[in-house]
């Protein structure tokens, strides 16, 4: 598991994209059932209410859902959902970024092309 | 039934020093809190008054809506955590346990004995035949197997390497989650805890500075980067802690809530924005004229 808690923002966000991540990455499958919040914080040594804040932006949006008594699940069609929205972000998070650093190094459109197919084989 | 500690107006005085004045806040809940000073500032003195080691010259202390001060009721349920000076405890580490355990109501013996193999305690040796780490070592397990209503942790690891301390906020973390109650971590290791706590209170020269909720608190701190004389045209007003400059480019930090519309102007104008760690906010906020020299 990748070490989420140190990238400055807001504990509570790095945990609900780390979950975000596992659904992504098939870690953890739809319908299956997530860690409790109490697990989460004595894994990352974080206050339960963090740990609880974070999942809790999940079920809002209707990635996770809660099964009284039993814990947290993950929602059908979160994968899809979750692929939707960060497409959104995909530009402003990482091509907005490489084009700016690109600029910089002077780096042609047509070799950046080049490096996106070499890349992809 | 969850914890409420409430202190109302409250003043202490040795001899003719102030060491606490006109101290109110309610500590509402079984959270995790983190009290935050200076040297000095009086974290220990206003400890020693919600523990009831002394009274307030002025006001009050109720711990769930009852006088602590010589309540054995309450006082059981209170457990005050410090680097006490064990050079002539002749008690076995053994003995420390037992004699908790007489005293602490909700004592839970095969915790502790959990916590003295992780902390690889030795329980037949006399405590002042042990380390300084092994000997907060000790206070931490006792702190943390009396599982009292109000547990508070007064630099009670000061003694402790890394990877002890690391074991202590996993153990005391564990531990919150299933019996969630009321407690104070003070110390100076402010990033170790900064996970950990829920609520910050600072106290400053004797009063009480901000209590909020850490989230709250975190969010009113906002470090801003671009072109010195652009940042300084479009900061100015507001309440900056700190000012930096490198060649042409300025970097402040920003304390206060920002006005909606206030970081969308930074970000479009180029700027590089980013949090404030809470030790960095705790420094630049308790920091006195003078203090650089």
């Amino acid at each position: 598991m990748r070490e989420p808690m140190n990238d400055g923002r807001p504990i509570f966000v790095q945990i609900a994209e780390h979950i975000e991540n596992e659904i992504l990455e098939g870690s953890l499958e739809e319908l299956g059932q997530v860690p409790s919040t109490n697990q989460f914080a004595t894994f990352y040594k974080i206050n339960p209410a963090t740990a609880a804040k974070g999942v809790n932006l999940l079920v809002n949006e209707g990635i996770l859902y809660k099964k009284r008594g039993i814990g947290m699940f993950v929602a059908e069609h979160a994968r899809e959902k979750l692929i939707e929205k960060r497409k959104k972000t995909f530009f402003n998070d990482y091509v907005a970024a490489m084009l700016h650093e690109a600029e910089k190094l002077q780096i042609e459109k047509e070799t950046l092309i080049q490096m996106i197919e070499d890349g992809q084989k | 039934m969850t914890t409420e500690i409430k202190a109302d107006h409250v003043s202490l005085r040795l001899g003719n020093h102030n060491v606490l004045s006109d101290i109110s806040f309610q500590l509402k809940g079984d959270k995790i809190y983190g009290l935050l000073g200076r040297n000095g500032a009086g974290k220990t003195s206003l400890l020693s008054l919600l523990a009831s080691f002394r009274e307030p010259t002025e006001g009050t202390i109720r711990i769930n809506d009852e006088m602590p001060f010589e309540n054995d009721r309450v006082m059981n349920q209170v457990n005050f955590v410090y680097a006490k000076d064990q050079s002539n405890e002749t008690e076995t580490v053994k003995g420390m346990l037992e004699f908790a355990e007489r005293y602490r109501p909700n004592w839970n013996a095969e915790y502790a004995l959990k916590l003295v193999k992780r902390f690889k305690l030795p329980l037949d040796q006399k405590v002042d035949a042990l380390s300084k780490g092994k000997q907060s070592a000790l206070d931490v397990v006792i702190g943390l197997a009396s599982r009292t209503s109000v547990t508070i942790f007064d630099e009670a690891y000061l003694g402790m390497d890394a990877p002890a301390r690391s074991v202590f906020y996993e153990e005391l973390i564990k531990d919150y989650a299933e019996h969630p109650r009321c407690m104070i971590l003070s110390t100076h290791l402010i990033s170790e805890v900064a996970s950990l706590i829920e609520e910050v209170m600072i106290i400053d020269c004797g009063k009480l500075l901000l209590h909020e909720s850490v989230d709250t608190f975190m969010s009113h701190g906002l470090s801003v980067t671009g072109p010195a004389e652009k940042v300084d045209q479009l900061t100015s007003g507001l309440h900056l802690l700190k000012q930096q400059q490198l060649g042409r480019t300025k970097s402040v930090m920003i304390y206060g809530q920002l006005e909606s519309g206030r970081r969308a102007e930074f970000e479009s104008a180029g700027f590089e924005l980013g949090p404030i760690g809470l030790q960095e906010l705790f420094i630049y906020l308790t920091e006195h004229e003078g203090d650089e020299e």
